[in-house]
């Protein structure tokens, strides 16, 4: 095994794989060989009795698949509690992320709130002045919507070139989640907007108080006060009880533990909208108030956490891709390093601002790969290359990092993150 | 019966439809306490500055005690917490350092953060004089004002950030990766090279040394194996471990919440700003390896005050009395029934 083989989780499954795959090495044309075991054996699970009901009130994913879990990047920041992990993106198929997958940030360390204790303020510009109960927002009309949130620094740690081999690390800030929740417009109408009323400031519950200003317009075509995500209530760690919702736009806007917001006539340039969260272009301006998601794909197998097992023949390669504008009507793949493109079949679900899941299957010569996806959305917008991108913006500006994706796959099946001319 | 019902239901709907048009009647009026205890936002205008005054040489002394753990005594940062200062001329290097000084562009942004999240682990705990009087302190470690400055509600927006004009609105749709392009799908390039590997810089995490040891020790040879190999050594009777008290511990792990930002417990545990804890009860002061102690703390390793139930109490209802000149900044658990909890919360954690 090369000595580059450093994560576990690759290790592991390339050993796991191996031994699965003894008979799949030899070839297409399955030869004679010895009785598998697993069949001729009888198996402990198939004589003795299993678990009974309630053994697990809240049930758990299985034991062997214990390695999939989001995982951080220790060096990114200074501390845990203001920090970052990453959605395991290569364990993942379809396009809903399960709930204790979707990954975290926070600013001031993961509230738990008691929702008694929970209310939603909302004041400034109104007629007049509201506070909800939990019980209040559980009145008002809900909607059901699957939405992506990406951190506006997803893949951030790339503009200077390849750096971490996986994609839960290059592409994992994101996550795919069904919201129900209360459109924005509605507990806005409730209170009364005045004339003058332009913007609005959410605000977290959590020992950060997060802020962030966000145009009336974006909240009365899109947004919801949600309460639940794949039909369960919020993780903590993602806002419970209650978080906003703001649809295509970067992750840092969908306060968590949302408590109050404050309508106002003007932004308010608070830190994460000045400090953080602005891009700064090569001639040392910065742009402000980049809000929108860009267009955007990745292909999460094969990747340097889920290599080839099976040497050459059928392959299955897949992938997700959204955008912050609309739909995903077509994603191009190429093998050979971008000579030739191939169109992707797109599968399952297509919801506005929601991942799209891919697939490309081929049948593989057992030669390198280079691998890359090109998403085109809704609106005509089409993935760029990081270069075209380091063309417009230089490489300081950490966030909206959209450019194509390359994985590298050498002979033995694993893969590397690389650019390429 | 059930027609009487649903004529019923249709009746109480047409109703309730016609007495809600706008309006759900859900909610109650905010009292203005509960909006002044909520609304304490600035903007660059200056709306939402509360009434107050501090100047340079206060916010020094507050800095010192409050912030400088994490930011530095001259905001210049520690480990890889924020730098506040300095970093002029640096936005169009390679390596820009994005201060309140090279980059934010208004001071309202400074005095609303620190109000509202600072000190990090003890937020909302200045008074609006301290904040303006580190706020104060901060534009004077960037050299933007003389050291006998005061900055108050009166003269707040009449000081600007040099970097104020340094932003624009979002214009991507402006810029050539916006354009509509044609797209070649056959013999698009004729060569490719690799420019760049990950592997060069290889900064991938590693799954935590302590998971691959638990993976060995999973595949070791069982105890009674190697106890019929050779004689276990004699272990010395081990002390009568004392029966902790389990809620009490639930408890202190709450209050250990305070603690967080600074100290870690448990096999993981790291220095942070603070160090570890493991073991702490019957510990001599200042022993953690690869921790920088205060000179203070130093002095008490050297006086040979090993931590007890009795001096923890003490210390933590007020670090800095107890050991004037503790790093610590941490103002201290003023509940009785709180220092108990954590104290055996942190026994949980030394046995």
């Amino acid at each position: 095994m090369s000595e580059r083989l450093k994560s576990p989780t690759r290790r592991n499954l390339l050993k796991g794989g191996a031994l699965l795959s003894g008979a799949a090495l030899t070839g297409a044309a399955l030869p004679a060989r010895a009785n598998d075991p697993a069949i001729t054996n009888l198996q402990p699970w198939m004589q003795e009795l299993g678990d009974g009901v309630d053994a697990m009130p809240y049930g758990v994913p299985s034991q062997y698949e214990a390695h999939v879990k989001r995982r951080t990047v220790e060096w990114l920041t200074a501390d845990r509690v203001s920090s970052i992990n990453f959605t395991p993106l290569h364990e993942l198929d379809g396009i809903i992320t399960p709930n204790g997958l979707c990954f975290e940030r926070h600013h001031g360390g993961a509230a738990h709130i008691d929702p008694s204790q929970h209310r939603l303020m909302i004041n400034g510009l109104v007629d007049k002045e509201l506070v909800f109960t939990m019980e209040d927002i559980l009145r008002f009309p809900r909607e059901n919507r699957i939405y992506f949130l990406e951190c506006a620094a997803n893949s951030g740690m790339e503009w200077r070139g390849a750096q971490l081999n996986g994609c839960q690390f290059t592409h994992g800030m994101i996550h795919n989640v069904m919201y129900t929740g209360v459109p924005l417009r509605l507990l806005l109408e409730e209170a009364g907007l005045k004339t003058n009323a332009k913007w609005l400031m959410p605000e977290g519950a959590d020992a950060s108080a997060m802020t962030r200003s966000i145009p009336l317009q974006k909240a009365l075509d899109d947004c919801l006060v949600a309460f639940k995500m794949n039909g369960e209530a919020l993780r903590p760690e993602q806002g419970y009880p209650l978080r906003l919702v703001v649809p295509g736009w970067e992750g840092n806007m969908w306060i968590k533990w949302l408590r109050r917001i404050e309508v106002g006539d003007e932004p308010w340039h608070h830190r994460e909208e000045t400090s953080k969260y602005t891009d700064l272009m090569e001639n040392g301006k910065a742009r402000r108030f980049t809000w929108e998601m860009d267009c955007k794909s990745i292909i999460t197998n094969p990747s340097p956490q889920a290599p080839i097992l099976h040497k050459s023949g059928h392959t299955v390669l897949t992938g997700l891709a959204w955008s912050g504008r609309g739909t995903i009507p077509r994603v191009d793949i190429t093998l050979d390093g971008g000579k030739n493109w191939h169109a992707a079949r797109m599968d399952g679900l297509s919801f506005d601002k929601s991942m799209h899941r891919f697939y490309f299957e081929f049948d593989w010569d057992g030669k390198p790969l280079l691998l890359q996806s090109r998403a085109h959305d809704s609106t005509g917008y089409i993935q760029p290359t990081k270069n075209e991108l380091r063309a417009v913006r230089g490489e300081n500006s950490i966030y909206h990092n959209n450019g194509i994706h390359t994985w590298y796959v050498g002979e033995n099946g694993e893969a590397e993150n690389v650019e390429i001319s | 019966m059930l027609k009487f019902l649903s004529v019923l239901a249709i009746g109480t709907l047409l109703l309730t439809s016609a007495a809600t048009a706008g309006s759900f009647n859900i909610g109650r009026a905010a009292t203005p306490a509960e909006v002044a205890a909520w609304n304490i936002d600035v903007r660059p205008d200056g709306q939402g500055l509360p009434a107050g005054r501090g100047n340079v040489e206060q916010g020094e002394e507050i800095f010192a005690e409050r912030c400088a753990v994490c930011h530095g005594d001259f905001a210049e940062g520690v480990d890889r917490w924020p730098v506040l200062s300095g970093g002029d001329g640096t936005l169009t290097s390679d390596r820009p350092v994005k201060t309140i000084g090279s980059y934010w562009p208004y001071l309202s942004t400074v005095f609303d953060y620190v109000n509202r999240a600072m000190p990090f682990g003890e937020a909302q705990s200045l008074k609006p004089d301290e904040v303006y009087a580190i706020t104060a302190f901060l534009l004077y470690a960037n050299d933007l004002v003389e050291d006998d400055f005061e900055l108050s509600q009166e003269n707040f927006t009449s000081v600007r950030l040099p970097n104020e004009d340094g932003f624009y609105m979002d214009d991507r749709e402006e810029s050539p990766v916006f354009k509509k392009r044609d797209i070649c799908m056959k013999d698009c390039k004729a060569d490719v090279k690799i420019t760049a590997r990950a592997q060069v810089l290889d900064v991938t995490p590693e799954e935590t040394k302590a998971a691959e040891e638990a993976a060995a020790a999973t595949e070791a040879p069982k105890a009674e194996d190697v106890a019929s190999a050779e004689p276990a050594p004699v272990a010395e009777p081990a002390p009568e471990p004392v029966a902790l008290d389990d809620a009490l511990i639930k408890k202190g792990a709450k209050v250990f919440k305070k603690c967080k930002a600074c100290h870690q417990v448990g096999e993981k545990a790291k220095n942070k700003v603070g160090p570890i804890l493991n073991d702490i009860i019957g510990q001599q002061a200042a022993v953690v390896s690869g921790f920088k102690y205060s000179k203070a703390l130093k002095k008490l390793n050297g006086d040979g005050l090993v931590w007890s139930d009795e001096n923890l109490d003490v210390f933590l209802t007020k670090p800095k009395k107890f050991v004037k000149g503790t790093k610590m900044t941490f103002a201290g658990l003023k509940k009785e029934k709180d220092r108990v909890a954590l104290i055996e919360f942190l026994k949980s954690h030394s046995q």
